[in-house]
């Protein structure tokens, strides 16, 4: 169905189910249950696991296909996110045009930055990017302070000119809105202890990850996602073969600029807000973290990297000393003291410390991320059944 | 694309799964305004959820740190823990304050904690987990303007009252003031007011100033008031230089300083911005040389004692201003004193005593409005009287939000006696000489918002 073969579109469906039953599956814990910390299902942290998704699965249509990998690519989310903003800010609070022209200002400023840096590979590449964006950084935190609002950042205010909105009385900014349906509207349902949100943003967002995804599967198994393959396993073989590369490299480029800049407008769209540092490089090495933690160019994989920090910057950062007293609790005092001191620097901002452990110990016992730890098991279960099918298909990474 | 099959039948498919999936979102709309008490995080049951916003990792994180122990002290105090601290000196309108330590509105005080790194996109994502999954009925904190900013217009739009945390950018209640959004801590123009008479008394009026700024827009506020104010007793401005906020090494800044023919450095510069900036001044010998004739001197408009502890004997006699300093010998701040030193063995900064006022202060309008109604909650801090907190008669002004009280002006000490006293009080401006027209930064507060 859709031009895909069984085995994506049981992929796609599979995404599109999580996606769409994420409210229950990120809320799991009763919210008066002493898990319910451990709860992600609220509409904020759900917006950010499809966003970062789209941006992930974009990073990896350059640096899973091509192995082109680039160290600047918060600069084309940044540049997504203001163009937003000030379409918010200047045509209308509808988010369409928003999301459409940062992703269009995202693809021109790919172009530019890819036509330069494509003319090196390898570490040079890399150096490359991170260089641009560190410019894109600094022109935006500090000399284009008029246009982004410096360290402020870029909001949208009352007296904006909004020249397709009719002008509303009261003293309120609106809410960006899809035709009058608020982004930050939210349903909520409470079913026994459990209470389930449903955002309308996030369904938004999610739709566009889908979309997204399908796309990056139509391109993984289109002849032009062979020829990245072909560029990223023997680059040389191919020139001497006399293909040009560099039309292919920068036409992944710019489709993976656009993702980046697809999400930052859904970022602004969300949240009518463009923070600098958005672009900083280690914006950047969190879109890296996230391709190599879900496994480097399989479909899946950077959709889940991207979740797996999401909930963790916004999880663990937020367990406090009180909250880990209160699990300890019933210790004796001496011993909860010491539990306590034992688990302090793993949460609240020690995040980082956590992460990093896990980010080892992944890429230590399992180099292809994630995904690799997930069809481990799941040739676990499968062999025993028919050993004989499948053993032919389990070489082929479940992309 | 490899294998593409647009027949009649797959075509079908796929609309049929498009419809249902643009469908979708309507099956939803009739219950959109579902809600129990007309405003966001009604709190349910018998306890109601503070959001504790503080910068935990950056350069404010000392300050962050500090705020975090002055909320819990607060939370102690409004559920009836500890010896109630400044709830026993704190009076409205002349008369006792409404807090009895049974919490808040007879609910239990709980609490949330995030950190802001000191960044205004962290400090949104962290304050609307606790707004959407902690169900926080009121947020507070940051340390910076730049966050303060960005969350306050969050809180407006989510229709959650914001009680500013220690920011001093004129924006905050000016250009970018917002009516679900208070502000306790003084500000820029109030710094540049109040130390401009005192630098002339001390270092005479033909000066001329190098600012060094930070470059967000607490430090653009502060340098402009203390420029114009600076300028109003004669100073010349030589030249005003932007840092970026995540700065840690000044050197290159510092060296060009002496070479401009200033004689006065300006540190725009706050926490371990200052702290590195001051030291690298120092390091360059501008404390002891001369300039047009005249000892070279470096003024701090807003200091505080976290920063004189981080920046050590450097700080010696240098000007600067702060909003409250633990040396204060009024009933409040001596009871403010006492409590916070018995749990934690040390003095509260000022930026602890702003936050603790903050959380007292929404505690006591809530008890007035007798909801957490935003709306009901802005109404009864609007043109709020009140003493017993640590500075004197205070005004909530209505058409900013923003307090009006005496500022101190403070310089660093020459023999400090122990390791927290560090600043000695140079004078106390009276809030009189501090008071600006509430238009002259422009901006618009809006109506007040109680959310969904």
């Amino acid at each position: 169905m859709f031009g895909l073969d069984t085995k994506d579109t049981r992929l796609f469906f599979f995404v599109a189910v999580l996606v769409a039953f994420a409210p229950f599956l990120m809320n799991p814990f009763p919210t008066e249950s002493g898990l319910a910390q451990f709860n992600g299902g609220y509409p904020d942290l759900m917006q950010r696991f499809v966003i970062f998704g789209i941006f992930a699965i974009g990073f990896n249509i350059l640096f899973g296909l091509t192995g082109y990998l680039s160290f600047g690519h918060a600069a084309f989310l940044g540049t997504g996110s203001y163009a937003a903003v000030w379409m918010l800010k200047l045509l209308t609070i509808n988010v369409i045009p928003a999301i459409v022209i940062s992703t269009l200002v995202a693809g021109v400023m790919a172009l530019a930055i890819g036509f330069i840096s494509l003319r090196r590979s390898g570490i040079y590449f890399s150096i490359l990017t991170l260089a641009f964006a560190q410019m894109a950084f600094a022109l935006a935190a500090s000399v284009l302070t008029p246009i982004t609002g410096g360290e402020t950042g870029l909001q949208t205010a009352l007296n904006d000119p909004r020249i397709l909105d009719f002008r509303a009385e009261g003293g309120n900014i609106p809410a960006p809105s899809l035709f009058g349906l608020e982004m930050r509207a939210s349903y909520e349902w409470l079913v026994g202890g459990w209470s389930f949100t449903f955002n309308v943003g996030y369904y938004i967002s999610g739709l566009f990850m889908l979309a997204a995804l399908y796309v990056a599967i139509r391109i993984f198994r289109s002849p032009f996602g062979l020829m990245l393959k072909a560029i990223k396993t023997n680059q040389n073989r191919l020139n001497y073969t006399g293909v040009s590369t560099r039309p292919y490299t920068l036409t992944a480029f710019v489709i993976s600029g656009m993702y980046a800049g697809l999400a930052g407008g859904l970022m602004a769209a969300m949240d009518p807000l463009a923070g600098a540092e958005r672009m900083q490089w280690t914006a950047s090495g969190e879109v890296v973290l996230m391709t190599i933690l879900g496994g480097a160019g399989t479909l899946l994989g950077p959709i889940l990297g991207a979740g797996f920090i999401k909930y963790f910057e916004n999880i663990f950062s937020k367990i406090n000393d009180s909250i880990l007293h209160s699990w300890f609790s019933f210790l004796p005092e001496g011993l909860e003291n010491v539990m306590v001191t034992i688990l302090h620097p793993f949460v609240g901002k020690g995040w980082h410390l956590t992460l990093g452990i896990l980010f080892m110990l992944v890429v230590i016992f399992l180099p292809g991320g994630l995904m690799e730890g997930m069809q481990r098991i799941g040739k676990m279960f499968s062999r025993k059944k028919k050993s004989d099918e499948t053993d032919g298909k389990a070489t082929v990474p479940a992309e | 694309m490899s294998n593409s099959n647009f027949t009649r039948r797959n075509m079908i498919k796929t609309g049929a799964v498009a419809g249902a999936g643009l469908a979708a979102p309507t099956l939803f709309s009739p219950v959109w305004a579902a809600n129990h008490a007309g405003y966001t995080n009604a709190p349910q049951g018998g306890s109601v959820t503070l959001g504790f916003n503080v910068p935990q990792t950056g350069p404010y994180a000392d300050e962050g740190a500090d705020e975090l122990r002055a909320y819990e002290l607060a939370v102690e105090h409004l559920n009836g823990g500890g010896d109630g601290g400044m709830m026993g000196t704190f009076t409205v309108g002349g008369s006792a304050s409404a807090l009895t330590g049974s919490g808040i509105l007879g609910k239990k005080v709980e609490y949330v904690t995030g950190d802001t790194q000191t960044k205004p996109d962290a400090a949104r994502a962290s304050a609307k987990s606790m707004i959407e999954k902690d169900g926080a009925i009121m947020i507070t904190g940051g340390s910076s303007s730049g966050v303060a900013v960005a969350v306050q217009s969050l809180c407006q739009e989510a229709g959650i009252i914001f009680m500013a945390g220690l920011t001093h950018s004129n924006d905050t209640t000016g250009k970018d003031k917002k009516a679900n959004g208070f502000r306790h801590f003084f500000n820029s123009y109030m710094s540049g007011a109040a130390l401009a008479p005192i630098l002339g008394a001390n270092y005479g009026t033909n000066r001329k100033a190098y600012h060094l700024t930070a470059d967000y827009n607490w430090g653009y506020t502060t340098e402009e008031a203390v420029r114009t104010s600076t300028e109003a007793i004669g100073w010349e401005t030589v030249a005003a230089v932007k840092t970026p906020l995540a700065q840690t090494d000044f050197k290159d800044y510092v060296a060009p300083v002496l070479s401009s023919g200033a004689d006065v450095l300006i540190l725009n510069h706050y926490g371990g911005n200052m702290v590195n900036s001051l030291t690298s001044a120092v390091q360059f010998g501008l404390r002891e040389a001369q300039a047009n004739g005249q000892d070279f001197q470096i003024v701090v408009p807003l200091y505080s004692r976290l920063m004189a502890k981080g920046a050590g004997a450097n700080v010696k006699g240098i000007f600067g201003s702060t909003n409250w300093h633990w040396s204060l010998q009024d009933e409040g701040s001596k009871a403010f004193v006492q409590s916070f030193g018995t749990k934690y063995g040390f003095p509260p900064s000022q930026a602890a005593h702003t936050v603790y006022c903050q959380t007292l202060l929404y505690a006591q309008a809530a008890e007035m409005a007798g909801t957490f109604n935003p709306c009901g909650i802005g109404q009864a801090l609007e043109g709020l009287e009140f003493d017993g907190l640590g500075n004197g008669p205070t005004l909530y002004r209505a058409e900013d939000h923003q307090c009006f009280k005496d500022v101190l002006v403070v310089k660093g000490k020459e023999n400090p006696t122990s390791e927290f006293d560090l600043l000695e009080i140079v004078e106390v401006t009276p809030a009189a000489q501090v008071t600006y027209d509430a238009s002259i930064f422009g901006g618009d507060l809006g109506t007040c918002n109680p959310g969904a």
